[in-house]
């Protein structure tokens, strides 16, 4: 039981990343980024890669500057192509496919056998003990949510906050929209990256198939904490990341334990979960509206 | 000041679409004039301003500022000199941020700063200071969010954040025809202090005749894509609405058409 809980911290806090780079590219700078996927993979494919090649540590900054690298053709091809945002995700996600495959050698796979990783490395160290995995990721998500946070309180992060917030506004002030664009979702897929990386190494292996469908996993996980803790300021958002992910990856732990449901059916209910928090406004206004025609009709038919 | 040289703009050019919002309009600006414009709808009034901010490029003709020719200078790069206000309340301000959030990324205009530095104390004192000339109470709620305000209020502000790094140009876009009479006169009476007080050359459209005649040292009627009216000086001061009105049906042949306008209050 512990063993499950233990788990479902390692993945919460590890996978929160992608929830916080979700954070950003949606919520703050209201894009719909589906680079996320293969930028996931895209962090792993690196992370193990250098990994593999005996730089486990070397492996994390390498990865986050292939997540920028990548964030930066998406903010390339909306800002200044004019390919539409969401198009712009999906081209760049494609593209990566094919890089991730030859990062990894061309192969769908790699294994890490008997190479130090960022976590044999820290148990090494001693700290958590037993809990070193969870500590270490930890420490990482914490670390990456308090840098963001201080970052979208400089004078370049309201910039970003504001490109989101009120196109009309950051056209008749100094900000240049394609520059805010470029940097938040720079940012955001570093984030995402460094996920992967993460991921990679915890589990000593990159898989190219294994970011399908991560972006609506991070979105539930935000939702969800967003949910617990309400969405007004920018720390609750860091930290409803967080906690999302780790109530989702307790949930998946509990379904995966219990069987109440088939694990693979976790995928569609999440999906479901994810169109009906998004759609929630639309479907109260449409019930709100039927409402008010019944009553109306009511009304008229005396 | 602002020299306009013969500048032209169609929209939707070569289609059956096509419209000519701005045909051949030249004007010359000194440095302090307040100028009101009027005119129809549809006159071309916004579609100046815009041309002036860089929300398009013009098709023709050239744009000069403090000596500078902006013609070619993408958006927001011309914000930093210029200062603008919509009619629209909500689309001057960000409502997720703050009020001192709002201020200090209008701050950010001129004032050369680190991308990485954060609001400091000294900053908030500022904004505190220049909220307090609002007198709307707004320098007590720096930290909340301003989806919080009222249409009044966010105005208020917006017309703060324009001038907050004095602006060469101000552009006001009829500001205060989308808030209630009271209200209005509140913001505008702020417009004119600010204005007077930072000496800031500034060209406000308004629907309100005997407003436009009132403030300002000079006065622009505008038809058709172009100005058909330029009134300054003695002349102007003894102009009276009807005035006014005679003289747009001289020049142009048509009544001044405007569903807004208001002839007097
Ligand atoms: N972006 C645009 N695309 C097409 N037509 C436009 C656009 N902006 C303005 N126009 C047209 O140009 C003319 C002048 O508009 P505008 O400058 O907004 O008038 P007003 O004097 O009332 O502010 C109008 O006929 C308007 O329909
Ligand atoms: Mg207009």
């Amino acid at each position: 039981m512990l063993y499950i809980l233990q788990t479902a911290l390692e993945l919460g806090f590890l996978y929160a990343l992608v929830a916080m780079a979700l954070f950003l590219s949606y919520r703050v700078l209201d894009i719909a980024d589906l680079t996320t996927d293969g930028g996931f993979v895209l962090g792993a494919a690196v992370s193990v890669t250098m990994a593999a090649a005996g730089h486990p540590i070397l492996a994390v900054p390498a990865a986050l500057i292939a997540g920028m690298a990548a964030g930066f053709v998406t903010a390339f091809l909306q800002t200044r192509l004019g390919v539409p945002s969401i198009l712009a995700g999906i081209v760049t996600n494609t593209g990566l496919y094919t890089i991730n495959l030859m990062i990894m050698g061309w192969s769908a796979n790699v294994s890490l056998l008997k190479t130090d990783t960022l976590f044999t490395l820290f148990h090494n160290t001693g700290i958590g003990g037993d809990w070193y995995e969870v500590v270490l990721a930890a420490f990482v998500t914490i670390l990456a949510g308090i840098l963001l946070v201080l970052f979208l309180k400089t004078r370049l992060g309201l910039s970003i906050r504001a490109t989101g917030d009120n196109m009309d506004m950051v056209r008749a002030s100094s900000i240049n929209p394609a520059f805010t664009i470029t940097v938040g979702l720079c940012i955001s897929n570093a984030l995402t990256a460094l996920s992967g990386a993460m991921v990679g190494q915890y589990q000593n292996t990159a898989d190219i198939n294994g970011g399908t469908g991560i972006v609506v996993i991070g979105l539930a996980c935000l939702i969800i904490g967003e949910t617990i803790l309400g969405r007004r300021t920018i720390i609750k958002g860091a930290i409803a990341s967080v906690t999302g992910s780790i109530i989702y990856r307790l949930i998946y732990a509990i379904v995966l334990y219990t069987k109440i449901v088939p694990v693979q059916g976790l995928r569609l209910i999440t999906a479901i979960v994810v169109a009906l928090a998004i759609a929630f406004p639309t479907i109260k206004e449409w019930f709100a509206f039927q409402k008010r025609k019944m009553a109306a009709s009511r009304k008229g038919g005396n | 000041m602002l020299d306009i040289q013969n500048i032209s703009k169609t929209f939707n050019p070569g289609t059956v679409n096509a419209k000519t919002a701005i045909s051949g309009l030249s004007l010359h600006l000194n440095e302090g004039d307040f100028i009101t414009i009027i005119g129809s709808n549809g006159a071309g009034k916004s579609t100046l301003f815009n041309a002036i901010a860089g929300v398009f490029y013009i098709d023709e003709g050239s744009i000069v500022l403090a000596g500078k020719d902006i013609t070619f200078l993408p958006e927001h790069k011309r914000s930093r000199s210029i200062g603008r206000l919509f009619q629209d309340p909500l689309k001057g301000t960000a409502p997720n941020m703050t009020i001192e959030e709002n201020l200090a990324l209008a701050y950010l205009r001129n004032v050369k700063t680190n991308s990485f530095s954060r609001i400091s104390k000294k900053d908030k004192a500022f904004f505190q200071e220049k909220l307090a000339l609002l007198e709307m109470g707004l320098e007590n709620r720096m930290r909340q969010p301003v989806g919080l305000l009222s249409g009044g209020q966010r105005q208020a502000l917006t017309l703060l954040m324009a001038t907050v790094v004095p602006p060469k140009l101000l552009l006001l876009d009829e500001h205060t025809a989308a808030l209630d009479p009271g209200t209005a006169e509140k913001v505008l009476a702020l417009t004119r202090d600010i204005v007077a007080r930072e000496h800031i050359t500034c060209l406000m459209i308004t629907h309100n005749m005997k407003q436009a005649l009132e403030l300002g040292n000079r006065t622009f009627l505008m038809a058709d894509g172009n100005i058909v009216l330029d009134v300054e000086g003695e002349e102007r001061s003894h102009l009276t609405v009807e005035d006014l009105l005679a003289r747009f049906k001289a020049g142009t042949g048509q009544e001044l058409d405007n569903d807004r306008i208001l002839l007097s209050e």
